[in-house]
């Protein structure tokens, strides 16, 4: 099996699912001559021809909303959104169409298109280069969110998400698509949208986290060895959450921590901490803690280190956990 | 009419006082398809006051005055064609066999009314401004790529050209020489605001020229001239020749919707001088004159829309209530398990 770097794998994704599919389209700004800012695209438009790997113009919510207008005519688009805080003009068409359209006719037409973005800091860009938004589009009725950590997981979500009936938005962890780099299937590959994966296997607290996150909780638990022992429960797909296998893992260490770069308030950790307070209350030996990024506009990347959630303040959490 | 077109001069086919009739191309079977599918509109929205009054539907947007603009693109149209409404163009569907009890569900807020787009080539019904214009362009820039031969129909107020997503769909449609049409209903109001401080263009037609296409000025009160731009647009779109911009010029001459009074805002004599030269009367004149069409007709017409709205909504109100289930069932395709909990607690509660 072939290593890739996780943007490779979102590559070979798009290549095997536009040959597998003649209805699968790519369009998004700069996606076809250059293949993407990230390379994310590149050679679509050279072997499945200007039509199917469109450079659009610079206008995202007219690229969302075209892709309305594509899946009515039987596409299924892939949209890329260049930069997760680049996408926030695509949140008119997705709240008030994508979401909704196929509700509004009773099911008669689906709208089985894909936005993926990279998304989140640490890459030591300018400002707005940086955000991770998925708190947006989990909030976003009649749409999936998916986010993946590993290069295989890229490739198959993705390739989940192209092929699903309903649209469904990824998040590409941006900071590790050219370090997080493992072995990737071959051919068609697919991760099913929410299932939860355990990335590592714990018996004293869960660190659930997902995306650029998963590694972060990876090395916190690294950092913990003989001092405590975490379970990296990766979720994958935030929107439907594998509710069985958090409550699984929860249920087995009785303590969580919660990992998001996002801003604190209403992120998604505030939705795993109130699933285990209705689900899991007698399961729960502490508070549920979340390690994120602040209510603060995303830093200049000189204080971003300062931003992002650390193995150290993971640490620092579970620690305070266990001494509860 | 006069004061409100400044710029690029009206088409206009239907004559008045100073002006002969022009030739429309139509033959007298379709004058009066055109004058049949008026009728029906107008009966509609007037019907729908009535019913808003009597609390048979909810909010309604009205349209009354714009049947021309509506009823001249749908007959420009082939068959095979789609169209994307506004919330002005409710009942648009109706020139394409919906049923009225359908639009009347829509405005009943009943889940009936909400139709199949693919059955009737009929989006649904865009409430929020512009965000359709994106739709339209991408639907005739895919069914372009797919060879179909059909082309889009987007309607439009003159408040949606402020929106970015009408700018994002024209120039999108322009650059993909997306088989479009976009058809601005300038009725000169936005609920309260005048166009003047909508744009500084001398006319909204110009701005046709910043997205490279073709742009024409009608006047939307003749259905006859709607029709004929309409019809020669969509030729040029299925030719491969890319989207035009078409700006009818009409005045509202009705309330934005039955919430809206608009006596703190519009000028009362453009009302008048509006009701004065609306729609289907002038229609009706061109056929009178033609020799096509008698009162005993009209009468007929009228007649006939009357009673498909009365049994529209009697249809309407014959639907049984919503049932719970549908909050969830067509979200998704592919349905989460919490929604089948979610509706599990409501079922509890609704059966203790």
């Amino acid at each position: 099996m072939p290593e890739r770097f996780l943007v490779e794998a979102v590559n070979d994704a798009l290549h095997v699912e536009m040959a597998r599919d003649p209805d699968v389209m790519m369009i998004g700004e700069d996606v076809g001559r250059a293949g993407g800012v990230f390379r994310a695209t590149a050679g679509l438009r050279e072997r499945f021809g200007p039509d199917r790997c469109v450079d659009m113009p610079l206008a995202e919510a007219g690229l969302l909303g075209g892709a309305v207008g594509l899946c009515m005519a039987g596409w299924r688009p892939v949209c890329e959104m260049q930069y997760d805080a680049f996408s926030y003009p695509c949140l008119d068409q997705l709240i008030t169409h994508v979401g909704r359209y196929r509700w509004r006719t009773r099911g008669a037409l689906s709208f089985p298109l894909v936005v993926r973005m990279p998304y989140g800091g640490g890459v030591r860009a300018p400002e707005l280069h940086d955000d991770s938004p998925e708190t947006y589009y989990v909030h976003t009725p009649g749409v999936k969110v998916a986010i993946p950590s590993t290069p295989a997981d890229a490739k198959g979500l993705l390739a989940a998400a192209i092929r699903d009936p309903d649209p469904v938005i990824v998040l590409e962890p941006k900071l590790i698509y050219r370090t997080a780099r493992g072995e990737v299937p071959e051919g068609e590959h697919v991760v099913p949208l929410g299932q939860a994966r355990i990335a590592r296997e714990g018996t004293d607290v869960t660190l659930i986290a997902y995306g650029a996150m998963v590694p972060v909780a990876e090395r916190a638990a690294d950092d913990l060895a003989g001092e405590a022992s975490c379970e990296v429960l990766d979720l994958r797909t935030l929107k439907p959450l594998d509710e069985q296998a958090l409550l699984a893992s929860v249920g087995k260490t009785g303590r969580a921590v919660v990992v998001q770069e996002a801003p604190r308030t209403l992120g998604f950790g505030a939705e795993v901490a109130a699933i285990l307070a209705e689900q899991a209350i007698l399961d729960l030996r502490g508070p549920v803690l979340r390690v994120t990024g602040f209510d603060v506009p995303y830093p200049y990347w000189q204080l971003e280190d300062w931003y992002m959630p650390s193995p150290a303040r993971v640490a620092d959490a579970v620690r305070r956990l266990l001494a509860f | 009419m006069t004061e409100l077109a400044a710029g690029a001069p009206l088409l206009r086919i239907i004559g008045d006082e100073v002006t002969p009739d022009g030739d429309s191309g139509l033959s007298a079977e379709e004058l009066l398809a055109l004058h049949r599918s008026l009728v029906l509109l107008r009966t509609y929205d007037e019907r729908s006051i009535v019913y808003h009054r009597q609390g048979r539907i909810g909010t309604y947007a009205l349209f009354w005055g714009h049947e021309a603009i509506q009823a001249g693109a749908v007959h420009g149209l082939e068959p095979r064609d789609w169209i994307f409404p506004s919330y002005r163009e409710s009942a648009v569907g109706l020139l394409r066999g919906m049923p009225p009890a359908t639009v009347l569900s829509w405005w009943r807020g009943h889940p009936a009314g909400w139709w199949n787009p693919a059955e009737y080539g009929v989006a649904s019904i865009c409430v929020p401004i512009a965000t359709q214009v994106p739709h339209a362009a991408g639907f005739a820039w895919g069914s372009a790529l797919r060879g179909e031969g059909r082309v889009a129909l987007v309607f439009f107020g003159d408040g949606a050209t402020s929106e970015g997503a009408f700018h994002e769909g024209a120039n999108l449609a322009a650059v993909r020489k997306a088989p479009l049409v976009l058809l601005c209903n300038n009725n000169q109001w936005a609920i309260s605001t005048p166009l003047a401080e909508q744009t500084a263009a001398t006319a909204l037609v110009d701005k046709a020229s910043g997205y490279g296409i073709p742009g024409e000025r009608v006047d939307g009160t003749d259905v006859l001239a709607v029709h004929d731009a309409v019809r020669r647009a969509a030729a040029h779109a299925r030719l491969g020749g890319g989207p035009t911009f078409i700006e009818a010029v009409t005045y509202r001459a009705a309330p934005h919707a039955t919430a809206d009074d608009p006596t703190p805002y519009v000028d009362p004599g453009l009302v008048e001088e509006a009701r004065r030269c609306e729609c289907v009367g002038r229609f009706e004149g061109y056929l009178q004159r033609r020799g096509l069409l008698d009162e005993d007709a009209a009468q007929r017409v009228r007649e006939d829309a009357l009673r498909v709205l009365r049994e529209g909504i009697a249809a309407a109100e014959a639907e049984p209530p919503a049932d719970p289930s549908l909050l969830f069932e067509h979200a998704l395709v592919d349905p989460p398990p919490a929604f089948a909990d979610q509706l599990a607690e409501l079922r509890r509660i609704a059966d203790a």
